[in-house]
């Protein structure tokens, strides 16, 4: 153990950190859009939307990460030239877009289910309210449903964030130099895979530590009938201002 | 306690019969080692040793007129059981390291792979200069230079795969860094795939293994496209290992060695067994 040696191999663990935050904002952002979508179709009146949604659901909650990347990377590689024809080649030749096309598919699937559940979560009554003062359709469920969702939701989704932050760690698989993939690389230079591996579970720790701070805040932003309030008159403003 | 008592006096009894063979000072008989599972250099076949370090090893007995016998040892241990005297040289493609050659000595190299890039005939990289020259990036460091001054325009913007942290991965960094993307592979199988699939213009590998690559049909339109490199970050090649104090042998070796290499032998044995050359350059 070299404490001079961890400090200089966190430093160099430092410059794979833009891939990283790239690689998971990205996916998350693009899967997030994509589960709100698919969680619509999943509760709509067709049944063939809702069998389809549930059919990528469970594939792609039911086959391991790693085997989606390869399948995306190295197994559609294997149809080059029927890419090529659909120009869709150059976007499958890069590594970065495999990545975050099965980073970004496999969020979805959880994303969606998440979603589901929150807005499945919003109770009946408050959606009769909405109705009682003439919203319906989407107006009713961009005021009432969706925020009341969100507000469930947003612990749970917090969770998968934190999730696909550490599964950037498989884009090392296909050439991408993200923390794991340097780290792989320094420790096959030095052999010391306990202070890597450390380095770079102390970066993924802290990276976390912030997103996890900045969960909690947004969480706390969007509750504020659950706080105690120090001046009682405003609790009851704020409680007749949410319900 | 018991079972490990038991197990460290048997340790001590089989040193203690190690030490006790007598020397062999005045026998005849040379013991050379070799792995015999690291084909085709050495390998087992129907109970026997086969590949290009026997047919070597017998050759170069028969030109020092020395009694061999061949026999197979593990790899793991194969240096400290010379050192031991339990057999007097190591034929078994073992390369010319700093860290080995602190406990043994070795004989000038017998064999030295080419390493280079590997791409698809009909590709921009077909205009490499000096395709089938080679280059030794330590003795001939300017030749080699001037070499790959030239080539650098043509790999501008290339996309080069190669196995990470290997010798071709430090001689793509030493010498390549510039106008080069490089991307760094686990395994070579992944990188063969890539260059199939195109997401990489060429591979960086050496001869033999590209021979084995080259056995696949889906390759026969790909070929190593400008010069070959050896030397520098790829090491010395690859000698005899022999106990630091039998000067004599190693006298002997580097003689038949030598002429091994200046009659051709050398040249003939690599095409039977990997189908390139691996002969150490004439200035080595």
């Amino acid at each position: 153990m070299n404490l001079h040696f961890i400090w200089e191999t966190f430093l160099a663990l430092l410059t794979g950190v833009p891939v990283t935050l790239k690689l998971a904002t990205v996916s998350v952002v693009a899967g997030m859009i994509l589960a709100l979508f698919l969680a619509v179709l999943r509760l709509s009146r067709f049944r063939l939307a809702r069998w389809a949604v549930a059919a990528y659901v469970f594939a792609f909650r039911g086959s391991p990460m790693l085997v989606q990347i390869f399948l995306i990377y190295y197994g559609l590689g294997q149809f080059r030239s029927t890419l090529q024809a659909l120009h869709l080649w150059y976007w499958f030749r890069d590594p970065y877009f495999c990545v975050l096309l099965a980073l970004s598919l496999n969020t979805a699937a959880y994303g969606c289910e998440i979603i589901r559940g929150g807005l499945q979560s919003v109770s009946a009554q408050q959606v009769e309210a909405g109705r009682a003062c003439g919203m319906s359709g989407l107006l009713l469920f961009r005021r009432i449903t969706l925020p009341i969702a969100v507000r469930n939701v947003v612990p749970i989704y917090g969770n998968e964030i934190i999730l696909m932050v550490k599964a950037t760690s498989l884009a090392s698989t296909v050439t991408i130099m993200e923390i794991t993939g340097i780290a792989a690389k320094l420790i096959a230079e030095t052999y010391r895979a306990f202070e890597v591996f450390a380095a770079a579970g102390a970066i993924y720790l802290l990276i976390n530590f912030v997103l996890m701070r900045l969960i909690a805040f947004v969480e706390r932003a969007l509750s504020p009938h659950l706080r105690r309030s120090t001046r009682p008159v405003e609790t009851i403003g704020a409680l007749a201002a949410t319900h | 306690m018991r079972y490990s008592s038991i197990l460290s006096s048997a340790v001590i009894a089989v040193a203690l019969a190690a030490s006790a063979i007598p020397a062999p000072a005045q026998e005849q008989v040379v013991k050379i080692a070799t792995e015999g599972s690291y084909a085709p250099w050495n390998f087992t076949e129907g109970g026997t040793l086969k590949g290009f370090d026997i047919d070597l090893a017998i050759d170069l007995c028969a030109r020092a007129k020395l009694k061999c016998e061949i026999l197979p040892q593990a790899w793991d241990g194969i240096i400290p059981a010379l050192n031991a005297g339990k057999y007097d040289a190591i034929i078994a493609a073992m390369g010319i390291t700093a860290k080995r050659q602190e406990a043994i000595a070795f004989s000038i190299p017998y064999a030295r792979a080419r390493n280079g890039f590997f791409a698809a005939k009909n590709s921009d990289l077909a205009k490499l200069p000096e395709t089938g020259q080679s280059f030794d990036l330590g003795t001939n460091a300017d030749g080699a230079k001037a070499v790959i001054e030239k080539m650098r325009p043509l790999l501008k913007g290339k996309v080069i795969g190669v196995q990470g942290s290997t010798t071709n991965s430090a001689f793509l960094e030493q010498y390549f860094k510039d106008g080069v993307e490089v991307r760094q592979y686990k395994s070579t199988e992944e990188q063969e795939l890539d260059l199939l699939s195109g997401r990489v213009d060429a591979i960086v590998q050496s001869n033999i293994s590209l021979a084995t690559t080259k056995k696949n049909k889906q390759f026969d339109n790909y070929d190593i496209l400008g010069p070959t490199f050896l030397g520098g970050p790829f090491g010395t090649g690859v000698g005899i290992g022999l106990r630091k104090d039998d000067t004599k042998l190693k006298a002997t070796l580097d003689k038949s060695v030598k002429e091994a290499i200046d009659d051709g032998t050398v040249k003939r044995l690599a095409q039977k067994w990997f189908a390139v050359d691996v002969t150490p350059l004439a200035q080595d």
